[in-house]
């Protein structure tokens, strides 16, 4: 079934150029900002320019005057119709439009409906909001000091800025292994707030047509179906009556997963004014105002002996959630899937508690290509394996490779809880270290060190946590994350798949239509696949948390395998034999022992849809489909080396090389998947050096623009040199494991590792990211800076 | 102005951008709008033979102009060797900065037919792609270059006229 060679017909699996390629490269994308419906106007968004205030008065007079103006919406109107409030996906509300107060810079309050997107941004000029401006609360270490400000004076009674804590893992078996540990070794660390940033913002158009009742929001979300049910349950709209459609996304990594309100403002701007209206952001609210990721303040603390034995790891985590509770995660995980933080590692025990506090910050911090915050927690985990490294006198890969799961020991049950299906971790470290060739390079690191010049080499081992999830375990505001697919094979033996997900560049109309033909044997050209449309596709929760793969990747199997079964049957019924007589030779039912005699899978549906006579109880046409409710999630895995140089002149780092080993199972394109490993790493390189959102003490937020906020361009980034090891998940049909979101998991701690590993001739033994220039030097002078504050 | 060899006109507001022109005027909509400061590169369109950001140019500036989009990189319904490197060496995801980071590669191109792996990062170091850390769009060029069979100097002499 694996075969990963490319066949000659263009069935199945391997290196098949992409169908949506074809579109892009001519500039006929169609995107949300590329929509234009007949009579559609354009909504712009009033934006608070203060971090904490509270809100006087609102005069849109001048706004509703301007002639070209057809609505000004405020939260006063939004309050009538019940819709100034929406439920978060983590059981906290988020404002649409500010009624009491401002809680962060960027804050939508007040929206405004005109003919031309031009217009419609003047009229924001007129409207005139005063504001008493209130201390806000911007460090998130003392957000819960007795003195703090309190944000969400809306929660009834509430008198501190405490969300929630949360733990997972045996606390005292955890102390007894600090007890016993010859060596502890402690770390402090901050995970910035960054943004995904993908190239498209965010955006819609909502269409409602006043005569039939039903709405059309074209959206850029990354989840349709789940968009669909929550506008349903939300504003009471009735669901067939709701039609979400979700075009070529422009990137998503995370950022188009929740509803924002620019998408609620243009529904309830369609249904004022009775024509389209379409909202699109622009690159300064897509930063200031939309999901951001991390912003994870972590204590680590490792237990070993002194010969390296790894015997424990505790976590505690301040967590910033800024202004409202809006994390995308299941229902029962508030730090997202973080206690995966013990790692590839075989430990006694671990433990880890997570505070979350609210700030005078945008909402969110699941995002990013984080598989629910497993970036967090490889970071960490990495991070303390490198310092007890450090403390220990012991080569960093020498450390992992003693302490690294073995084979033998999967399925692992993880010390909190989690079963890691499958995994070779030693071989994909192993491979790693060959290919970047690890004992030279550090007797050329020696060399250079000699003559005061600064070389680091960083080791990251992750292991992923995607697929999520289980149903018995698994929801989003109590929709279970299983997925369904539905394929259908036509009378002449083309077939269409019908799929829950949506792609934001991954390639899902390729990658699916190679999944159908892997089982079916229909070519890969001949599968049409059909996605972002809810009333065209069955019900599922979307494309996040590298899930496309496990979850709907694996529903697309069995609804294919389940056509195959059939086909079965019905090549018994023209052969006039039994089914059990008949043996699959792919795409082909044949009778055992007399290959000359079957039926191909092409004739096998026109007799499904012809006048055959078919067997008791067997309908005719030749489709299935399947809704999949993971067993377990798939845990994919790697081993990541970077090499730096920092210059010792003027603190910059250069990734000379980036050596990357992923295990994501077998590869449906190994084109496709090396794509995604590639623009991960490219992710973990601007993460480690160059990307962070900070605020200034007022809460003015600092990365607000790209020239700000710095995305790594073709010259940071090095050419990747990437590997591969294949050990299939036991519990996918397919052995598929998913891989979108592995390499931005695991590569920041690499490059960092080698960092610090540059500067270990200064005795330094931490710096947080983003290591800029400014942070490296000071981290040279003996005094790394917070990277989430103004620069102090 | 002429777009893709057409002459176009249309009376503007001077404040008019030619992104928005061009996407909203003309219906051009592979000219992307991605961040309003000049860093993203999404906008890049060629104004006189040259790649500009075209969200930071005046629809009135390009007055009397020749401008060419990504709609205007297949030549009678043959695609240019940049358009196919892209495809064959998956220089492209999402898509969306692909026009930008293509016309500047044409652009290269047809200054430097053989560009090396830096020259190459050097051309498109002031656009930004999120989905494929730049490897396969390095390889794309690469690949044009490799396999241009004079289609693209014959490109440069049409659009230079």
């Amino acid at each position: 079934m694996t075969d990963l060679q490319q066949r000659p017909d263009g069935v199945g699996f391997g290196r098949v150029i992409r169908k949506e390629d074809a579109r892009f490269v001519r500039g006929k994308g169609n995107y949300v900002d590329d929509i234009v419906l007949p009579g559609m106007l354009f909504g712009a968004v009033l934006r608070s320019p203060y971090a904490h205030a509270k809100i006087v008065s609102i005069d849109t007079s001048a706004a509703e005057a301007h002639p070209k103006v057809k609505a000004v919406i405020t939260g006063a109107l939004l309050e009538t119709l019940s819709l100034a409030w929406i439920p978060s996906l983590s059981h906290d509300v988020i404002a649409v439009l500010a009624t009491d107060k401002v809680r962060y810079q960027g804050q939508e309050v007040a929206f405004v409906v005109a003919e031309d997107k031009y217009a419609a941004r003047d009229a924001l000029e007129l409207i005139d909001v005063e504001y008493e401006v209130l201390a806000p609360v911007v460090d998130a270490k003392r957000a819960l000091d007795p003195d703090a400000a309190v944000i969400r004076t809306d929660i009834e009674g509430k008198k501190d800025n405490y969300i929630f804590d949360w733990g997972s893992g045996d606390e005292d078996a955890t102390e007894a292994v600090f007890k016993k540990a010859d060596v502890i070794v402690e770390q402090d660390m901050l995970y910035p707030r960054v943004h995904p940033a993908p190239m498209e913002t965010c955006g819609a158009v909502a269409d409602m047509d006043p005569i039939s009742g039903k709405l059309t929001i074209y959206c850029t979300t990354q989840a349709p179906h789940a968009h669909r049910t929550l506008y349903a349950l939300v504003a009471g709209l009735p669901e067939h009556k709701l039609r979400v459609f979700s075009p070529d996304i422009g990137g998503g990594f995370g950022n188009k997963v929740g509803i924002y309100p620019g998408y609620v403002l243009a529904v309830v701007g369609s249904i004022l004014t009775k024509r389209p209206v379409k909202w699109v952001e622009d690159r300064s609210e897509n930063l200031m105002s939309t999901s951001f990721a991390r912003d994870y303040h972590m204590h680590g603390k490792i237990a070993a002996t002194k010969d390296g034995k790894i015997l424990g790891l505790r976590v505690d985590v301040l967590a910033d959630h800024g202004a409202f509770n809006n994390t995308a995660q299941p229902t029962k995980f508030p730090a997202g899937f973080f206690h995966v933080f013990s790692g590839s590692y075989d430990l006694e025990a671990a433990y880890c508690a997570v505070k979350g506090v609210y700030t005078n910050k945008a909402p969110g911090g699941v995002a990013y290509a984080c598989s629910f915050r497993v970036t967090e927690a490889v970071y960490v985990v990495e991070r303390m394996v490198d310092r007890l490294a450090l403390e220990l006198d012991m080569d960093p890969a020498d450390l992992r490779m003693k302490n690294l799961l073995r084979p033998e020991q999967f399925p692992y049950t993880s010390p909190t809880g989690w079963e890691y299906d499958s995994g070779e971790y030693p071989r994909a470290l192993e491979l790693a270290m060959k290919m970047a060739g690890y004992w030279d390079l550090r007797k050329e690191q020696a060399e250079k060190r000699a003559r005061g010049e600064l070389m680091g080499i960083g080791i990251s081992f992750f292991t992923e946590t995607v697929g999520a999830g289980p149903k018995k375990h698994m929801d989003i505001l109590g929709l279970g994350m299983a997925d369904g697919c539905e394929v259908r094979v036509h009378p002449t033996g083309k077939a269409v798949v019908r799929l829950s997900v949506q792609t934001q560049g991954q390639g899902h109309e390729t990658t699916f239509a190679q999944i159908v033909s892997e089982v079916t044997g229909i070519p890969v050209a001949d599968v049409e696949v059909v996605h972002g449309d809810t009333d065209n596709t069955p019900f599922g929760l979307g494309t996040y948390g590298s899930r496309s793969t496990p979850v709907s990747g694996a529903a697309a199997a069995v609804a294919s395998k389940r056509i195959v079964d059939k086909a079965r049957l019905i090549a018994a019924a023209m052969l006039e034999c039994s089914p059990d007589d008949l043996e699959w030779e792919l795409g082909r039912w044949q009778v055992k022992g007399d290959p000359s005699a079957g039926k191909t899978i092409a004739e096998i549906a026109f007799a499904a849809h012809a006048t055959l006579e078919l067997p008791e109880g067997l309908e005719g046409h030749l489709d299935a489909s399947c809704v999949y409710d993971p067993p377990n999630l798939t845990f994919p895995f790697g081993a990541y080396i970077c090499v730096v140089d920092v210059d010792p002149g003027t603190a910059k780092v250069t990734v000379r090389r980036f050596i990357a080993v992923d295990d994501c199972g077998p590869r449906i394109n190994p084109m496709i998947v090396e794509g995604q490993v590639h623009g991960g790493l490219a992710d973990g390189v601007g993460m480690a050096l160059m990307e962070s959102i900070a605020f200034d003490e007022d809460g003015n937020c600092l990365g607000g623009s790209l020239m700000d906020y710095l995305l790594p361009t073709s010259i940071e980034c090095p050419s990747w040199e990437t590997g591969e090891t294949v050990t299939p998940s036991p519990h996918h049909p397919l052995g598929l494991k998913g891989v979108g979101e592995s390499a931005t998991v695991g590569s920041p701690p690499a490059v960092v590792n080698a960092v610090l590993d540059a500067l270990k001739p200064f005795g330094v033994k931490h710096a947080d990211m983003p290591l800029t220039p400014a942070q490296v030097w000071r981290a040279m002078q003996g005094r790394p800076m917070r990277t989430d504050m103004a620069i102090q | 102005m002429t777009v893709n060899g057409e002459a176009v006109s249309g009376e503007v507001e001077p404040r008019l951008l030619l992104v928005h022109f061009l996407r909203d005027n003309l219906r051009l909509t592979g000219t992307h709008w991605g961040c309003d400061t000049s860093n993203c590169g999404t906008c890049v369109v060629w104004m006189d033979g040259v790649p500009v950001k075209s969200c930071t140019v005046l629809a009135a500036m390009a007055s009397g102009r020749d401008i060419r989009t990504v709609e205007g990189l297949e030549v009678n319904g043959e695609l240019d060797p940049v358009q196919k490197g892209f495809i064959e060496m998956h220089g492209l995801q999402c898509g969306f900065c692909t026009p930008g980071m293509m016309l500047t590669a044409r652009w290269l191109l047809d200054h430097n037919p053989d560009p090396s792996e830096t020259e190459i990062r050097e051309a498109i170091s002031g656009q930004i792609c999120r989905c494929t850390g730049y490897e396969n769009i390095v390889r794309a060029i690469r690949w044009a270059a490799e396999n241009s069979n004079g289609n693209g100097a014959a490109m440069k002499e049409e659009v230079g006229a």
